[in-house]
């Protein structure tokens, strides 16, 4: 009877200790969301005001506005840029963008792929092992950006990517990534990344006569990978908030089961001890009759 | 004249100036109170930011950029930038 009390108690024992770094990794997620988020304010501003140029040139500029950045070829190469995190415990953040990734490739590109023509850019760890696993062809150079989250080295894979498609390595490029909502939201995207879609002209934007240096067919060919460069940026910085947002997510669930588990747990702890006794009494009991005869 | 200074990380400057000279991509230039409307790409270099008319002034290396000038307001775009103490 002892031996199952002893077990019990050990259960009860093993879930609190799990239950002390779910709670621990979760006030860490927290920690990380915020300043994860603060990054993606911080970028906003920036962002918004490269896009508004870039309308303010293309209205106030004549005839079409062509570029090798835009140029729609036939697809025979794709290039999927895939954003995943370095580390697991994210409930289904992982597996949510891998499995997009293989759909968008079995609906889209299925020809590509059978050919051998579909390359994987893997940002993060666990896209990579899977993928590598699968056999996909995974290329793991830009793999560490979440190691060190700056513009800098962001920059340095958007412009690989641009020069690979300016290239024609590739001829589409796609990027899976998952966007942040909210903490508890995230939704999973994949976004066109080159060819650039074509400038659209907004009537009744030219907000004044501007000067223009260099000229805007040029400044335009200047300011297309710096916008490329941002949307590469905020993806990653999405990415990395909804990371941090679906851990805490699981770890609060998790700690929550833990209690639940411990409440089950302590009932059959509290009966099984209350078996023990009343056994131990009616020995007594049942010894002491004997001895009266 | 409002100047604002930002990067994709943050907002590196943002307030009133005098005046502000920049590395346009076609050779320095300043730009003063009431400046037409100007978009222009930057080479990588200086900033100095004249605070007012007296010599308080305030550096920043950038690595190229935009800026744009319109109704009294500078906004410099630049990727990567720093204060220069």
């Amino acid at each position: 009877m002892s031996g199952q009390l002893k077990e019990v108690r050990n259960r009860i024992k093993s879930v609190q200790s799990t239950q002390q770094i779910t709670k621990a990794m979760k006030m860490v997620s927290a920690a990380k969301l915020r300043r994860a988020q603060d990054a993606i304010v911080q970028m906003r501003p920036y962002a918004k005001k490269l896009q508004e140029m870039l309308t303010n040139i293309v209205s106030n500029s004549e005839g079409e506005v062509s570029m090798p950045l835009a140029a729609e070829r036939p697809i025979e190469k794709v290039l999927f840029l895939v954003l995943t995190s370095d580390r697991g415990l994210a409930g289904a953040f992982n597996s949510n963008v891998i499995k997009l990734t293989k759909l968008t490739i079995l609906e889209k590109y299925d020809a590509q792929y059978r050919k051998g023509n579909v390359t994987i850019w893997n940002i993060g760890k666990k896209g990579y092992e899977h993928f590598l696993k699968n056999n996909y062809k995974a290329d793991a150079t830009h793999k560490d950006i979440f190691l060190q989250l700056t513009f800098e080295n962001v920059q340095k894979a958007a412009q690989a990517a641009m020069k690979a498609f300016e290239e024609k390595q590739f001829d589409v490029i796609e990027i899976v990534y998952s966007q942040f909502k909210n903490a508890a939201t995230q939704k999973f995207e994949v976004e066109r990344f080159l060819p650039i879609p074509k400038l659209e002209k907004k009537e009744g934007e030219k907000k004044a006569d501007f000067i223009y240096d260099p000229s805007k067919e040029e400044l335009i060919a200047e300011l297309m990978p710096k916008i490329l460069n941002t949307q590469l940026y905020k993806a990653v910085l999405d990415s990395n908030a909804s990371e941090h947002g679906a851990r805490m997510t699981a770890m609060d669930k998790a700690s929550e089961n833990a209690n639940e588990m411990l409440r089950n747990l302590k009932i059959s702890y509290n009966r099984a001890r209350q078996a023990a006794i009343t056994t131990e009494l009616t020995e007594i009991v049942a010894g002491a009759a004997a001895l009266q005869g | 004249m409002n100047l604002e200074i930002l990067t994709p990380e943050k907002k590196l400057y943002s307030g009133e100036v005098y005046g502000v000279q920049m590395p346009g991509i076609s050779g320095s230039f300043e730009v003063l109170e009431k400046h037409a409307p100007l978009v222009s790409a930057l080479k990588a270099g200086r900033v100095k930011v004249l605070k007012d008319k007296q010599s308080h002034v305030a550096f920043f290396d950038i690595t190229g950029g935009f800026v744009e000038v319109l109704n009294n307001k500078v906004t410099l775009l630049a990727e990567g930038a720093t204060i220069v103490e």
